[in-house]
């Protein structure tokens, strides 16, 4: 199905997040929509799939100016879409997701599971999915959830696919699968647009690029184009794509960590038996997919954590058993993994925001009352030295960009005096422009003379900050590398597998 | 991919499985053994510090039976007893079960309820007589406006609206069919009314939470509030003065079923009761089957627990709900039709005294299942008619005590006892379409 979008625009309010976006797509094509976060290509893709009207332009799908009312009619015309945020019903099995909304019914309006659980057998069996329809979502991996948004879709007969930001969720093997899923849908003739802000993934599967800026196309890029030209491209300046660090300062041990074990309420032990240090002026950096121990071992050292045993002996205090409070004050930096959750209140202010971790005592707060003046004029200062993009230090948190958000947090916890940074994810879903300029902020926090422990799923990330690469598997530690360990080696070791002749690097 | 045994990576979608959720199912484990050791040692304590000699006759079925079971006596104290070691058994059997890891199977607390319920009673009644079937149609009876509600209930946050406005709908029904039944004279036509009323309370339910996106809970307590008001005010200023010709509808009588009624023991209780009964079985069984095995209850689950999701596979999330809870507000409203025409004939203020929160509680307690609701809203029922009948035998248990038990109950269901109680991920929240 050949899809032309003409002139699409959409505002909301004052802001334009489309502006007269043209585009065409071929069957049998994976054409690749590359644009940072806030570019405007989700709601492209959801004035394509009748979530939103657009205020001016058309949508021609093999040449009929198709009019969607909801996703519904946008279904019926052949188009799919891949949800960031899956679409699926937790408690529901497969079956039932799939059936949704477009289900066989015997008498009386009476659902037809049985229909519903040979098509999903069906195309799972086509495009060698393994998912058994009688699962219910919530049970299954974030990889296996996505290929039942795949088979929702195809169920419908879609010829037209959108994968919105497919990648996000998965770990770096489930990336592959995707890519490889993504290249047998085109060869079955499918039309597919993958959204994304990844160069990797553009470069190894895209036949045709667009790049999207400020909710303008750019224009097309060939896919053989380098990672630096997409990046310029994206972002609308030259970016460096590399970290650029000095050779670290290494001074004493900081941070001892010994037999750390945390146990979860259900009792399992989600990180069990850590050792490692952590020198003055160095970076140590987690490598590890997802849900290894890694959130629980950074909330451990924040004392967020119930059941801790074992010792974090920061500068020679004891970290176990102090509140978290006290450890924040005895100058622990941390920035969570989830900025929505854990890092912010989107309800506040930008200043009311960056005073959080010192909502107690001098300099924000005097006698119990807050001392406005003084958070104002530091809020100013941050905005600035941060470039935080927003109108002013008054508004809400809710209402800025990924990359903001980040910053915020960012400012925040280095506006202390830092003994140890631990950065959790510090780049999750945040533009190009933004990991740039965080990732120089923890260089310079280590090149300071201050530990700092990064946590990352993202390998590039990892590689790009790390004095030395310490590997997590089911809470435990695979090994702990140099930073110039080859990528191959890291992702075995993410397995939990241990190269025969790997050497564990001392401080 | 689907066979790897990685530990499940979470995600930002909020779909991975929530890991505050596993803990409360081993803790729920745990807890069902402590029930049952308190509970039997309360029931020891009450026998020791209280102790009634005598005997306890247990009369299985009226004289008037086809088939007449023999009375069955039994000395108080000794069957109180023994009681009590079966709960004690059975708790033991729980903890052995605990500590080797096993699944608590569910007839372990359906024996050591009916074992306390046999103890505690043979004690309570001692010297006295338990008549099991009226003990037992009795609470049926009571439970008929519990179980209309909580189904109201189930449905209406199946679909995303929590419907605190029960009791409102129950009120209303009761008035409106009281009017109607007595202006027509048809106890059918009064059901009809009834059900109307109830989704029309529904409708303004509707209109402020689904369309204008205010909060469920305050609009479903100010719709009880105002029910309230409005039929005070129409009682004493319509029906008291017009009371022959607005407020006195003829009384359903019961209606026993041929064959069913002569079964012993379950005949009497179930089947020689008004057709608001069997309607109510013919509803539940509809709306239980409905939910889960055809299109509609789909969509209706899908809509209360994603609501997003539903709206892109096609599904107009705002008119299923809107269409659901007024059905659920016609079943509430058939529940207070109990009240006017059922219960006593005619309308009196404030006459429903709270059903609709209890019937909140079984929607809660029933895990928002219809079955479970149904038999929640029985315990409930039968706690109501303990009570009477407690105090009817002149029992030493004080009757206001047994009046709480249902609350009782609630408060311990809702804090969790019984397991995990997750309501739908919607429930209570509005959906907006941009």
């Amino acid at each position: 199905m050949r899809l032309v979008l003409r002139g699409i625009t959409k505002r909301f309010g004052s802001v334009v997040a489309n502006d007269s976006i043209s585009l065409t797509v071929e069957p049998g094509e994976i054409h690749c929509l590359l644009g940072e976060n806030g570019a405007g290509k989700s709601t492209l893709m959801n004035v394509l799939y009748g979530l939103y009207k657009a205020d001016e332009g058309e949508i021609e799908l093999d040449g009929v100016v198709q009019h969607f009312t909801g996703p519904g009619d946008a279904m019926a015309a052949g188009i799919g879409m891949v949800h960031q945020h899956f679409m699926l019903i937790p408690v529901f099995t497969v079956a039932e997701n799939v059936m949704l909304g477009n289900e066989s019914t015997g008498f009386a309006g009476t659902l037809d599971l049985d229909a519903s659980r040979t098509r999903v057998t069906e195309i799972s069996d086509r495009f060698g999915f393994h998912v058994n329809p009688d699962a219910l979502v919530e049970d299954l991996p974030v990889g296996v959830q996505q290929r039942v948004e795949i088979i929702k879709a195809l169920s419908r007969d879609a010829e037209l696919l959108v994968f919105d930001e497919p990648t996000a969720v998965l770990t770096p093997q489930e990336t592959d699968e995707l890519m490889d899923i993504m290249r047998q849908l085109k060869e079955a003739g499918k039309a597919i647009v993958f959204i994304t802000h990844k160069l990797r993934e553009v470069r190894a599967v895209a036949d045709r690029i667009t790049v999207v800026r400020l909710g303008k196309v750019v224009g097309e890029a060939d896919p053989r184009s380098s990672n630096a030209e997409l990046a310029s491209m994206m972002v609308g300046r030259p970016v460096e794509l590399t970290v650029h660090k000095d050779e670290p300062q290494l001074g004493a041990d900081a941070l001892v960590v010994k037999d750390l074990r945390v146990v979860d309420p259900a009792g399992h032990a989600q990180v069990d038996g850590l050792s490692f240090t952590i020198r003055a002026g160095e970076v140590l950096a987690v490598a590890g997919v997802q849900g290894n121990g890694q959130t629980e071992l950074t909330e451990a050292l924040l004392g967020l954590q119930d059941d801790v045993t074992g010792s974090i002996v920061l500068d020679g205090t004891e970290l176990v058993g102090k509140s978290t409070r006290r450890i924040l004050d005895s100058g622990v930096g941390f920035i969570p993994e989830d900025r929505q959750v854990d890092g912010l209140v989107p309800g506040f202010t930008i200043a009311e925001n960056l005073m959080l971790n010192r909502s107690f005592k001098s300099p924000f707060v005097k006698n119990g009352g807050l001392r406005i003046g003084a958070l104002r004029e530091f809020a100013q200062q941050k905005l600035q030295e941060y470039d935080v993009r927003a109108r002013d230090i008054d508004s809400l948190a809710a209402n800025l960009s990924g990359g903001n958000q980040q910053k915020v947090v960012v400012a925040r916890e280095l506006s202390r005096d830092l003994r140890l940074l631990v950065a959790a994810q510090p780049t999750r879903g945040v533009d190009v422009g933004s990991i740039e300029f965080i990732h120089k902020q923890i260089v310079a926090t280590r090149d300071s003379g201050i530990p700092v422990l990064v946590v990352s799923t993202e390998l590039d990330e990892v590689v790009a900050l790390a004095d030395r690469i310490m590997v997590l598997y089911r809470g435990q530690v695979v090994g702990i590398v140099p930073a110039d360990t080859p990528r191959e080696t890291l992702g075995l070791m993410m397995t939990g597998e241990r190269p025969k002749d790997l050497k564990d690097v001392a401080v | 991919m689907s066979t790897v045994t990685n530990p499940t990576p979470a995600d930002q979608g909020g779909l991975a499985p929530d890991p505050a959720v596993t803990p409360t199912k081993a803790a729920g484990a745990k807890k069902l053994p402590i029930i049952f050791g308190v509970m039997a040692a309360l029931l020891a304590i009450v026998l020791l510090r209280s102790a009634h000699e005598g005997d306890t006759t247990f009369q299985l079925s009226a004289e008037t039976d086809f088939v007449t079971l023999p009375d069955i006596t039994v000395p108080s104290m000794l069957t109180a007893w023994l009681m009590v070691l079966v709960c004690v058994a059975v708790a033991g059997e729980s903890v052995r079960r605990l500590l080797a890891h096993v699944r608590q199977p569910a007839w372990l607390p359906i024996v050591f309820a009916l074992a306390w319920m046999t103890g505690f009673l043979s004690w309570a009644a001692a010297d006295g007589r338990i008549r099991v079937v009226s003990l037992f149609a009795g609470a049926v009876a009571l439970a008929i406006p519990l179980v209309f509600g909580a189904l109201g209930g189930v449905l209406g946050e199946r679909a995303g609206v929590v419907n605190i406005a029960i009791e409102g709908q129950l009120l209303f029904g009761a008035f409106a069919a009281a009017i109607t039944a007595s202006l027509t004279g048809s106890s059918l036509a009064g059901l009809v009314a009834a059900m109307v009323a109830g989704a029309l309370i529904a409708l303004i339910l509707g209109l402020f939470a689904i369309t204008y996106f205010v909060d469920q809970v305050i609009v479903g307590v100010v719709l009880n509030v105002l029910v309230v008001g409005l039929t005070n005010f129409l009682f004493r200023q319509v029906l008291t003065p017009n009371a022959d010709t607005l407020n006195s509808p003829e009384r359903m009588r019961a209606f026993p079923i041929p064959v069913l009624g002569d079964i012993p023991l379950i005949g009497p209780i179930l089947f020689r009761q008004t057709p608001l009964v069997y309607l109510l079985y013919i509803v539940v069984a509809l709306v239980a089957y409905a939910l889960y095995r055809t299109r509609w209850g789909l969509r209706v689950r899908a809509v209360g627990e994603h609501p997003k999701a539903a709206d892109t596979v096609g599904i107009r999330v705002n008119r299923t709900r809107y269409r659901t809870i007024l059905l659920a507000g016609a079943i509430a409203g058939l529940g207070g039709a109990y009240f006017s025409l059922v219960s006593v004939a005619g309308f009196n203020r404030e006459m429903t005294g709270g059903a609709g929160y209890i019937a909140l509680a079984a929607v809660i307690f029933g895990k928002w299942d219809p079955i479970r609701a149904t038999l929640a809203a029985l315990l409930f029922g039968f706690a109501s008619n303990l009570q009477g009948v407690l105090s009817a035998i002149g029992s030493p248990v004080p009757s206001q005590f047994m009046l709480m038990l249902p609350y009782l109950v609630t408060i311990f269901a809702v804090a969790g006892l019984v397991g995990r109680s997750r309501p739908p991920a919607a429930d209570g929240v509005p959906y907006k379409q941009q």
